[in-house]
């Protein structure tokens, strides 16, 4: 089986069966990066484009390590955002970069549907990395490897989602997903940080941390941009901290083999304490690893190779 | 030259409605009524099994001149205007530089002169700059021939400001115009916000910065007892407080657009700028209060927001693209479907095109009366066609309605008695 998609954008329009397909994948890829020599030739020959407009580290040099034990010849691209005020439209930029005979374009944009408008206009193969606060599918996708890789099953899983879900797209792809495979998804916030009827999408809204919590197998905690103090949203981070932290008490709360999940990069003493952040239950590195893994097999799925 | 418009089912809203001919002389409607007798040398227009309508007037479109000519011109809107069957159109201030003084104004009367095709009426800035600061000289706009004043798109925020204006206007019996929109409600967004904008991950525009915006401005009419004509009305809670109003005698009129009473927020899927404008588009739910407060009365006009916009603007990302669509060229066959749909008696969507928006800035416009000047739509409200943007008057090609399969035809356009759009001429 393989994927039939030009481009990976979303995970809301993907089937139970894709998603599973790209989870298998990535376990044959995790082995080698288990391995002394964490290098296999699947791409040898292939071009990937990291197109990032947005500043990221994690994710880009993710799909950086991931091509290159791919054996893809990998090429970063930052072009200052001012290139954009300057008015060179998106896909101007992205004709040039296909131009050069990229194989596969990943894409990290500020604006939501800037996936969607390049994958329409070029011929490349087009990976999301984060539009706006629209999805970040491999972060839901290595999200939804990490949760199977500590034996959890979807069907019926309790997963309390905690934070600014309106600005996140972390959270939009993880509930389109979770939702898809069978899992209860609760959303908790504060109301200013909870999307306009959200509710729609299968998930359930709360507004208190302690009641989301009860019994959930899965935290997963959202970060909070902390820029965001003085638009009304939040009064102060220190109330913030108070009401939506995740504390060693609160984790008492859920049941007792869950597992707390953050994207990162985490505000220590914020949204997450530091001894929970650094206890058993975390599973914050293992997603960092496995998104390694998960992007390897996309970027296999996604290159035709197989 | 006389031009006899022979067997046409002419209507006149409030005034006719039948089988007629209409004879036109020296620029005037001189006469209506079946069997006319016709002076020699008379050009006749076979009108049979068409409609005679009073020329549409357009209370807000966006002719882009002086400032942002690559996107339309006066010359170019006023083509595009005349083949939507509109003959006279309202200029938004909106332009650069901003019409805040009478030589913009000026300039602009000139230009739609030189055009020599549709009536240009230019509405005048509020505020210097529309900067929501310091009065206009509204007196002298007034005075250069501008028909009403707004700062359109930038709304005055400020309520005090706004009062004056109010107030002020009332010496020279000037409507009022506002965009209603709450900026800090609104501030960022680029969609309805509701669960498509929630999906879609897109900043939202919530319905409550329209109507918060409406309220105030109503109040402010109640107050100075100023004229006050709301631009583009789009929520289901616009349309309330409207209706409210003028069941208090309130001196408040209102529009709203083909897009906001045909499509909703839907059509954003797909992060469609061409379906990103402001007002954005709405619900099912607002869609069916829009429509019916076109059937009940509440909203006086069909006004287009022709907002014209370059193709290379409309490529940007949908947060970065400019809003506005064109609309000159599908309001006919958009309200027509209203006719088609039952909201509107055929007269009564003829009246919102043309009769009322005259009336709601005081134009000596939208009627065949005897002496009127001859301003004449003719049209085939059954001929089927598709929207092809490419085909457009106007420099700009930013529809949704592209690929539409539409009925209602404008056939031939006559401003002061001269013909300046046939379709026969535009096919060929």
């Amino acid at each position: 089986m393989s994927l039939k998609r030009k481009d990976l954008l979303s995970l809301a329009p993907l089937s139970v069966d894709e998603i599973k397909l790209i989870l298998e994948t990535a376990d044959s890829f995790k082995e080698v990066t288990g391995r002394e020599i964490k290098k296999v030739p699947a791409l040898r020959g292939r071009t990937v484009v990291n197109l990032f407009f947005e500043p990221s580290t994690r994710t880009r040099t993710s799909f950086e390590l991931a091509a290159k034990r791919l054996s893809a010849d990998v090429i970063n691209f930052s072009p200052s955002s001012s290139s954009v005020v300057k008015g060179e439209t998106l896909l101007d930029t992205a004709r040039n970069i296909e131009a050069m005979q990229a194989d596969i374009i990943v894409l990290r944009h500020p604006s939501a549907g800037a996936a969607q408008a390049l994958a329409r206009g070029v011929k490349s193969a087009v990976i999301n990395a984060g539009d706006g606060w629209h999805e970040h599918p491999t972060q839901g996708l290595l999200d939804l490897y990490t949760i199977r890789e500590r034996g959890l099953s979807f069907e019926g899983l309790k997963v309390a989602i905690v934070g600014d879900v309106a600005h996140s797209r972390v959270a939009r792809s993880n509930i389109y997903a979770l939702v898809k495979l069978g899992a209860e998804v609760r959303v908790v916030g504060p109301p200013t940080m909870i999307p306009a009827g959200v509710e729609k999408l299968g998930v359930r809204v709360y507004y208190h941390l302690d009641e989301a919590l009860r019994d959930v197998q899965v935290i997963m905690m959202l970060r909070l941009q902390l820029e965001r103090q003085g638009k009304a949203l939040f009064p102060t981070i220190r109330e913030y901290a108070r009401l939506y932290g995740l504390t060693s008490e609160r984790v008492k709360l859920a049941d007792p083999k869950v597992i707390v999940m953050h994207p990162g990069p985490i505000n220590r003493g914020v949204e997450i304490a530091p001894e929970v952040a650094d206890s058993l239950s975390s599973v914050i590195l293992d997603q960092v690893a496995n998104g390694v893994a998960v992007r390897m097999g996309i970027l296999y799925l996604m290159s035709g190779a197989n | 030259m006389a031009i006899h418009i022979a067997g046409g089912h002419v209507i006149d809203p409030g005034r006719f409605n039948g089988v007629a001919d209409v004879l036109i002389d020296e620029g005037r409607i001189v006469a209506v009524g079946p069997n006319l007798k016709v002076p020699a040398g008379a050009t006749k227009i076979d009108a049979k099994g068409r409609l005679v309508l009073p020329g549409f007037v357009d209370l807000h479109v966006h002719f882009r001149e002086p400032g942002f000519e690559y996107k339309e011109s006066i010359q170019s809107g006023a083509a595009a205007a005349v083949a939507g069957g509109f003959t006279s159109v309202c200029c938004m201030p909106n332009t650069n530089p901003a019409n805040d003084n009478q030589a913009i104004t000026e300039f602009m009367l000139e230009r739609g002169k030189a055009a020599g095709l549709a009536n240009v009426f230019p509405i005048g800035a509020i505020t210097k700059g529309l900067e929501g600061k310091e009065l206009a000289e509204i007196g002298d706009l007034r005075r250069a021939g501008c028909v009403a004043i707004s700062d359109d798109g930038k709304p005055v925020m400020n309520s005090l400001v706004m009062r004056r204006a109010m107030e002020y206007a009332l010496a020279f019996d000037v409507a009022v115009v506002d965009h209603c929109e709450d900026l800090h409600l609104a501030e960022g967004g680029c969609m309805n916000e509701g669960v498509v904008s929630t999906e879609l991950g897109l900043p939202g525009m919530p319905s409550a910065a329209e109507d918060v915006m409406v309220s105030r401005n109503i109040a402010l009419a109640e107050l100075t007892g100023a004229r006050l004509h709301l631009a583009h009305i789009s929520t289901e809670g616009s349309a309330r407080m409207v209706r409210e109003a003028k069941s208090r005698g309130l001196r408040v009129t209102a529009e709203a657009c083909p897009h906001h009473f045909t499509i909703t927020e839907e059509t954003v899927r797909g992060y469609n700028t061409y379906a990103k404008m402001n007002p954005p588009l709405r619900t099912e739910k607002d869609v069916q209060a829009i429509k019916e407060g076109l059937r009940d009365g509440t909203i006086d006009a069909i006004a287009t927001d022709h907002a014209p916009h370059a193709t290379q603007e409309k490529q940007l990302g949908f947060a970065e693209a400019p809003f506005g669509i064109v609309g000159l060229e599908t309001a006919l066959p958009l309200t027509l479907a209203l006719v088609e749909e039952g909201i509107l008696s055929l007269e009564s969507a003829v009246d919102k095109l043309s009769t009322a928006p005259a009336k709601v800035f005081g134009l000596a416009k939208g009627t065949l009366a005897i002496g009127a000047d001859a301003d004449v739509t003719i049209v085939d409200q059954h001929e089927q066609w598709e929207v092809d943007p490419a085909k457009f008057f106007s420099k700009s090609r930013n529809t949704p309605f592209a690929g539409w399969k539409v009925k209602g035809r404008v056939r031939t356009t006559i401003v002061s008695g001269r013909v300046v759009f046939e379709a026969s001429r535009a096919e060929g």
